[in-house]
């Protein structure tokens, strides 16, 4: 099940062109940007791994594009995305955020049913991914 | 860490299915980022070079590269062969002629003084009307910014500078610091190996300057084949001539608004004459440095003569005393550092 998430979600995956646009835009505005990586992409999981710190004083997006790369090449089969950060006053929060590489397959989420007290239902989505230990996932299938 | 609040998941293969089809405008109107020649031109077309000139807008920053910089004449016709080899290429790219692209990184060597950064300005100017840099900036580092000072602080430092310097020109002035021959664990080494990695991969997002003296940046070079053989253009900035000093100064006193009587104007070249002589003379900037002084003596003399009103031409001339103070004119050995 492909996994949608941040800005661009409702969009086919970007290339790299496309990806190099939005970076440059939002080095336009003076956000400075960062790249984060994880192979647990729940819904609920905001605390992605920080691929190095973020990206101040940049003038080309060719810089963002080299890290996406390099942290492309790491974990060729994690979920990466780009963020950027408005700091200014008033805004102070991500004002872009989209995934720019994900892996080949994803097996997708299950909705788990607990019966309570009253007859009341939890859900829970529950990841199949995460099944298997950190650093695991989404590995070639054996 | 910056994580956005609540990112969605879309469930379900119902939502996204309608939106997946390529209806969004963002995505084929990418913009100004794509290539030049997406369809070679026939064989018999002809191509218009003055045009393409004109259009990329490189006479106007070769003009004035001409008019503002003096001197330096064999720097000039360098640019103009690297402007021309550029201007040809793009238009070969339009037959489909790729001959990849070229390397652009350049070496500056010469005396302090002789214009190495701003000739470097220029060229970052003209590599973007041609095309070849997105942004058009110059970062201008040394030693200190590239090299860390403990086990494991270069790389990140350097990478740091090379991704600001992206889209642009890297400038590193006295780069023969990066390299000290004496000490095998200098970080300066590590500094290096990121550096040509860059060079080489990223030869599309940003050209590399290296600037120094002639004969340490030759050394730099013997001991490092790698980063020699990696530069393609080797421009060495010649010292000006006596002429070209007082074309420079009398330039700078223009820019200030101010003027020399006609016996300063003497008094000017003979300052130059020996100043140029003596050591740690650094051309162009040195001159920069008499005419600060002379506004200095300049502004004291009008404050001392009271009583008399000034004029507007008191306020711009210069006269032969605001020079002969220097202590130049004073101390017959070289030794003593010109004031």
């Amino acid at each position: 099940m492909r996994i949608t998430q941040g800005t661009f979600s409702y969009l086919p995956d970007l290339s790299d062109d496309e990806i190099k646009a939005q970076i440059q835009r939002a080095l336009g505005q003076g956000w400075p940007l960062s790249v984060e990586f994880t192979d647990d992409p729940h819904p609920r999981n905001t605390y992605w791994d920080m691929w190095g710190l973020p990206m101040f004083d940049l003038h080309d997006a060719a810089a963002v594009l080299y890290e996406v790369n390099e942290c492309r090449r790491a974990y060729p089969r994690h979920y990466i995305r780009v963020n950027a950060y408005d700091a200014a006053r008033g805004r102070q929060t991500v004002a872009l955020s989209f995934i720019v590489n994900r892996p080949p397959d994803e097996p997708g989420f299950r909705l788990d049913r607990q019966e309570t007290a009253d007859r009341r239902v939890r859900y829970t989505t529950h990841s199949y991914a995460t099944e298997r230990p950190a650093g695991a996932r989404y590995q070639e299938a054996r | 860490m910056a994580s956005d609040g609540h990112p969605r998941i879309a469930f379900g293969a119902g939502a996204p299915a309608a939106l997946s089809s390529r209806s969004a405008p963002s995505a084929d109107g990418g913009g100004a980022l794509g290539g030049r020649a997406c369809q070679p031109e026939p064989d018999d077309a002809v191509v218009d070079l003055a045009t393409a000139r004109q259009v990329s807008g490189i006479d106007e920053v070769l003009d004035a590269m001409e008019q503002e910089l003096v001197g330096l004449a064999p720097v000039k016709t360098k640019i103009r062969e690297i402007a021309a080899l550029l201007l040809v290429d793009a238009e070969r790219a339009r037959f489909g002629l790729t001959a990849g692209r070229p390397s652009l990184h350049m070496s500056f060597t010469g005396d302090p003084g002789t214009g190495k950064t701003t000739v470097a300005l220029r060229m970052a100017d003209l590599l973007k009307r041609l095309g070849y840099l997105e942004r058009g900036h110059l970062v201008a580092v040394g030693r200190d910014e590239l090299v860390g000072q403990y086990v494991g602080h270069t790389a990140p430092k350097t990478k740091e500078v090379l991704k600001r310097a992206m889209g642009g020109v890297l400038f590193i002035d006295e780069a023969y610091y990066l390299y000290r021959a004496d000490n095998e664990r200098d970080y300066g080494q590590e500094s290096i190996e990121i550096l040509l990695q860059v060079m080489e991969n990223q030869r599309d997002d940003l050209v590399v300057i290296l600037a120094g003296y002639k004969d340490r940046m030759d050394t730099f070079f013997q001991a490092n084949p790698g980063m020699s053989s990696r530069i393609a253009h080797h421009i060495h900035f010649p010292g000006y001539t006596l002429d070209e000093l007082e074309q420079i100064g009398l330039l700078m006193v223009g820019q200030a608004g101010y003027r020399l009587s006609p016996a300063a104007g003497t008094t000017f070249r003979d300052y130059l004459g020996r100043r140029s002589g003596q050591p740690r003379f650094a051309n162009a900037r040195s001159v920069r440095n008499a005419v600060e002084r002379a506004r200095l003596r300049h502004a004291s003399r009008l404050v001392q003569q009271s009583g008399a009103p000034v004029s507007k031409d008191d306020l711009m001339r210069f006269e032969p005393g605001d020079f002969l103070a220097s202590r130049v004119f004073h101390s017959g050995s070289g030794d003593a550092p010109a004031t």
